[in-house]
C-alpha cells in the first residue's frame, strides 16, 4: 500500500474484506466459497483496478470467479471484478512501470514464484524484473525453480507426507543457492517454506516481495 | 482407498533410491521435451489445433464411431463393442478360442492393462507375452506399469540386470543396456514366430478411412500386428478422430510431448487383414472398442475434456507429486495427473476420489498438455463432485466423499468470512491471544513451525496510517 501510495496513487483498503473464498473452492465446497466470495463483490464498486498482493488470491478472483458465479445473479458483477484484478508485481511493472532506487545493503536473494503467479497470472518475469532493478540485490537461482513448493492450501494438511517431501526438496535447493533471503509474491508459499526453514533450525529468512521492495527503497 | 493410497505414499516416499531415480528420469524427460519445442509460438498453435481436433471428434463421437465401424467392416476389420472390461475380456477370449490360440504376443496397450487381460487369459491357459521391452521387464518381475509410456520407468538398470540374471540363469550377467536389450530381443524374436495371435492397442482410430494407427519405437508393435495370423486391437472408444489429415499434427505433438522425439521409429497404419497377393499381414483383424465408463464421462460437458487425452504422459513427467511417488503409489492403471482425473470418474469417487486431492493444483500438468485438457480445473471439479449433495450431474460416487464434520467446518468458516464484523472480531482475538494459540498444528508442524500471528491485523495498521477504507 505504501509502495502504491508513493507512486501517487490513492489507495483504498476496503475494511469489510475477508477472504477471496479460495480455500473452500479448492476444497470442493463451492456453495461456501460462493457465499464468502459474494461478500467481497460489493466492496469494489468503483471502476478502479483491484490490486492483490498474492498470486493465488488474484488467480481465484480473476480466473475462478467467472466460473463460480456463472448463471447466478452475481455473474455480471463477478466478471467486472475479475476484469479489474491485478497481481501486485504485474501491476507495478505493467501499469506503473515502477522505477526503483535501491538504498539497501548488498544481499543475496532467491525468488520463489508461486504456481498461481506463474501459471494463472503469468507474472513470473515481473517480480524478477523488479528485483533486477535493485542494485544491491544479487538474484540467485535455485534448481527446479518453477516447481511447486508443496503448499497447495488444504493439500498440505490432507496429504502431509507428499507436501513434506516437496517442501523438503524446495528448502534444500533454496539453501544450496546461498541466498540470505527468499522472497515470493505469495504468503502461502512463504508460510510453507519459511516454516520449514524455521523447523530445520537454519536457512534464509523469508519475506514478501512487497515488503522487500519497500524496505530497500524507502527514504529513512 | 484412503488407507491404500496412504500406504502407497508412505512406502514410495521412504524409498530414497526410487526418489532419486525418478527425479533424474523426470528431469531428463522434461529437458528432452523442451529441446524439441524450441519455438513456443509453434507449440502453442499446434496445441490449439490439436485441442480442436480432439474436441471436434468428441463432439461427434457417436456418429464417428458408427462411421468407423462401417469403414472397418468394409475393409475386413471385425469390430466388437464392450461396455465393461469383463465384456472386453470375454470378446478377446472368444476370438482366441475360436482360433485355438495357445500363445499370444502383445504390443504395449494400456487398455489391456485396464482390462486386466493378461490375468483373464492366463486363467484360461493362454500364454500372453508382452513384447514391448518395458512391459516385458515388468511382466518378468510380476509388476504393473508405473507410467503409461515407459512402464518400467521405476526400475534402474541394475535392478533390470538382476532380474534378467534371476529369470535367465543360462545367460551371463550383464548390466549393459545394449546387452540386456539383445537378450530380450533374442527371446522375443522366437516368440513372434511361434505366436498364434498378436494383440495391440491403438493410438488413433481414423473414422474417415477405418485406419488403426499405432505409434511405437521397438518394432514389436509391427511384429505383433503382422507376423501372427490373427491380430486383435483393443482400445477405448474415445480414440477416434474424424479425418486422416487429423493424424499428422496429433502424431507430431504426441511423440514430442511424450519422449521428446520428433517422430517414433515405427508408425503403423492398419487398414485390414492381408489382401490377396500381399506377402505379409494377418489373415484376420479384430477391433475391440471399450467403453468402461467413458460414455458417462462423455455426458458431462466440462469433464468430457478428460477424453481428449492422447496418452503422451507429459502431465505425468511434469507432475511434482508423481516425481515424489512414482506410479505404483496411486494404485491405479493410469497414474499421475491424467489418472487423477480419469480414474475417479471411471471407478467412482467413493473409491478413488482422494486422488483428486493428491495435487497442489500447481498447474504444471495443464501447462504441458498437448490437447490443453484443463487438468487442474477438472481436479477441482471432481473435488466438488465428491462433496456436493444436490444430486445433479453424472459423476459416479457423487457426494460420497462428503463428511459431516468437514461440511460443518466449511459452513462455519463461510459464516465467519461472509460477516465482516464477526471476521474482524475473530482476527483481532487471534492477534490479541496469539501467545495462547497452539504451537503444534497437526501434520503441518511435523516439518514446519507454526506461523506467527501478527501483533496487529493489517486492517488496523492501514487505518493507523490513514489509508482510506472506501
Amino acid at each position: 500500500m505504501r509502495l502504491l501510495q508513493r507512486e501517487g496513487l490513492r489507495v483504498i483498503f476496503p475494511r469489510n474484506q475477508t477472504c477471496c473464498g479460495q480455500p473452500a473452492y479448492n476444497g470442493g465446497y463451492r456453495d461456501e466459497a460462493r457465499r464468502v466470495a459474494a461478500a467481497q463483490l460489493d466492496l469494489f464498486p468503483q471502476s478502479y483496478p483491484i490490486v492483490v498482493p498474492s498470486g493465488s488470491c488474484a488467480g481465484m478472483m480473476k480466473h475462478h470467479y467467472p466460473d463460480l458465479f456463472a448463471g447466478t445473479p452475481w455473474q455480471v458483477q463477478a466478471n467486472d471484478v475479475a476484469d479489474r484484478v491485478w497481481e501486485l508485481t504485474g501491476f507495478l511493472t505493467e501499469v506503473l512501470d515502477l522505477q526503483l532506487k535501491d538504498l539497501g545493503e548488498p544481499v543475496r536473494v532467491a525468488m520463489h514464484t508461486s504456481c498461481s503467479a506463474r501459471r494463472e497470472m503469468g507474472v513470473a518475469n515481473a517480480a524478477e524484473a523488479l528485483l533486477g532493478q535493485l542494485q544491491g540485490v544479487e538474484l540467485v537461482e535455485q534448481d527446479h525453480k518453477s516447481e511447486c513448493c508443496g503448499f497447495g492450501g488444504t493439500f498440505a494438511v490432507k496429504q502431509p507426507e507428499i507436501s513434506a517431501a516437496m517442501v523438503g526438496d524446495k528448502t534444500e535447493s533454496l539453501r544450496r543457492t546461498g541466498a540470505e533471503l527468499v522472497t515470493s509474491q505469495d504468503c502461502g508459499c512463504l508460510m510453507n517454506i519459511g516454516g520449514a526453514f524455521e523447523k530445520q533450525g537454519d536457512g534464509p529468512k523469508t519475506c514478501h516481495i512487497a515488503e522487500l521492495l519497500w524496505e530497500r527503497t524507502r527514504e529513512r | 482407498m484412503s488407507g491404500e493410497f496412504h500406504d502407497g505414499v508412505v512406502k514410495a516416499l521412504s524409498n530414497e533410491a526410487l526418489r532419486g531415480h525418478l527425479r533424474r528420469a523426470m528431469d531428463s524427460l522434461i529437458e528432452k521435451r523442451l529441446a524439441v519445442f524450441p519455438d513456443s509460438d509453434e507449440l502453442e498453435s499446434l496445441r490449439h489445433r490439436c485441442m480442436g481436433i480432439r474436441a471436434n471428434a468428441l463432439s461427434k463421437l457417436p456418429d464417428l464411431l458408427v462411421h468407423l465401424e462401417a469403414r472397418c467392416e468394409e475393409q475386413g476389420i471385425r469390430v466388437h463393442w464392450a461396455e465393461t472390461t469383463a465384456e472386453a475380456n470375454s470378446i478377446v477370449l472368444e476370438i482366441l478360442r475360436s482360433h485355438r490360440v495357445e500363445r499370444l504376443v502383445k504390443g504395449k496397450s494400456m487398455v489391456s492393462e485396464e482390462m486386466g487381460l493378461n490375468h483373464a487369459l492366463e486363467a484360461e491357459g493362454i500364454e500372453c507375452l508382452e513384447s514391448d521391452l518395458g512391459e516385458f521387464i515388468i511382466q518378468l518381475a510380476g509388476e504393473t506399469p508405473s507410467h503409461i509410456v515407459m512402464p518400467a520407468l521405476h526400475k534402474s538398470k541394475q535392478e533390470i540386470a538382476e532380474l534378467f540374471h534371476e529369470k535367465f540363469p543360462d545367460i551371463p550377467y550383464s548390466d549393459d543396456v545394449d546387452e540386456l536389450t539383445a537378450v530380450a530381443r533374442g527371446i522375443l524374436r522366437e516368440k513372434f514366430m511361434q505366436a498364434d495371435a498378436g494383440l495391440s492397442g491403438v493410438n488413433f482410430l481414423v473414422a474417415e478411412t477405418g485406419t488403426l494407427c499405432l505409434v511405437e519405437n521397438e518394432g514389436n508393435g509391427r511384429m505383433s500386428t503382422t507376423v501372427p495370423p490373427l491380430h486383435i486391437a483393443v482400445t477405448g472408444i474415445e480414440k477416434v478422430v474424424e479425418r486422416l489429415t487429423d493424424v499428422p499434427p496429433l502424431l507430431s505433438l504426441l511423440t514430442r510431448s511424450a519422449t521428446g522425439q520428433p517422430i517414433t521409429t515405427y508408425f503403423n497404419m492398419i487398414n485390414g487383414p492381408r489382401q490377396p497377393g500381399e506377402k505379409d499381414g494377418p489373415q484376420e483383424v479384430h477391433l475391440v472398442l471399450l467403453d468402461n465408463g467413458r460414455s458417462r464421462i462423455f455426458a458431462d460437458e466440462e469433464l468430457q475434456a478428460t477424453l481428449r487425452c492422447i496418452r503422451c504422459g507429459a502431465c505425468i513427467n511434469h507432475c511434482p507429486v508423481y516425481t515424489r511417488l512414482g506410479g505404483h503409489a496411486y494404485g491405479t492403471v493410469y497414474p499421475g495427473p491424467i489418472g487423477s482425473i480419469l480414474e475417479p470418474q471411471k471407478e467412482g469417487l467413493e473409491r478413488l476420489g482422494e486422488l483428486a486431492e493428491a495435487s497442489t493444483l500447481c498447474g504444471a500438468c495443464g501447462e504441458v498438455c498437448p490437447v490443453r485438457i484443463p487438468i487442474p480445473k477438472l481436479l477441482n471439479r471432481l473435488r466438488w463432485e465428491g462433496v456436493r449433495h444436490d444430486g445433479s450431474g453424472e459423476t459416479a460416487g457423487q457426494g460420497k466423499r462428503r463428511k459431516q464434520s468437514q461440511a460443518l467446518a466449511w459452513k462455519g468458516w463461510s459464516t465467519l468470512a461472509s460477516h465482516p464484523a464477526l471476521y474482524r472480531t475473530a482476527v483481532k482475538s487471534a492477534s490479541r491471544f496469539r501467545r495462547l494459540l497452539p504451537q503444534q498444528l497437526g501434520p503441518w508442524t511435523h516439518v514446519r513451525k507454526a506461523p506467527e500471528i501478527a501483533e496487529k491485523p493489517l486492517r488496523e495498521l492501514a487505518e493507523e496510517e490513514g489509508f482510506s477504507h472506501e
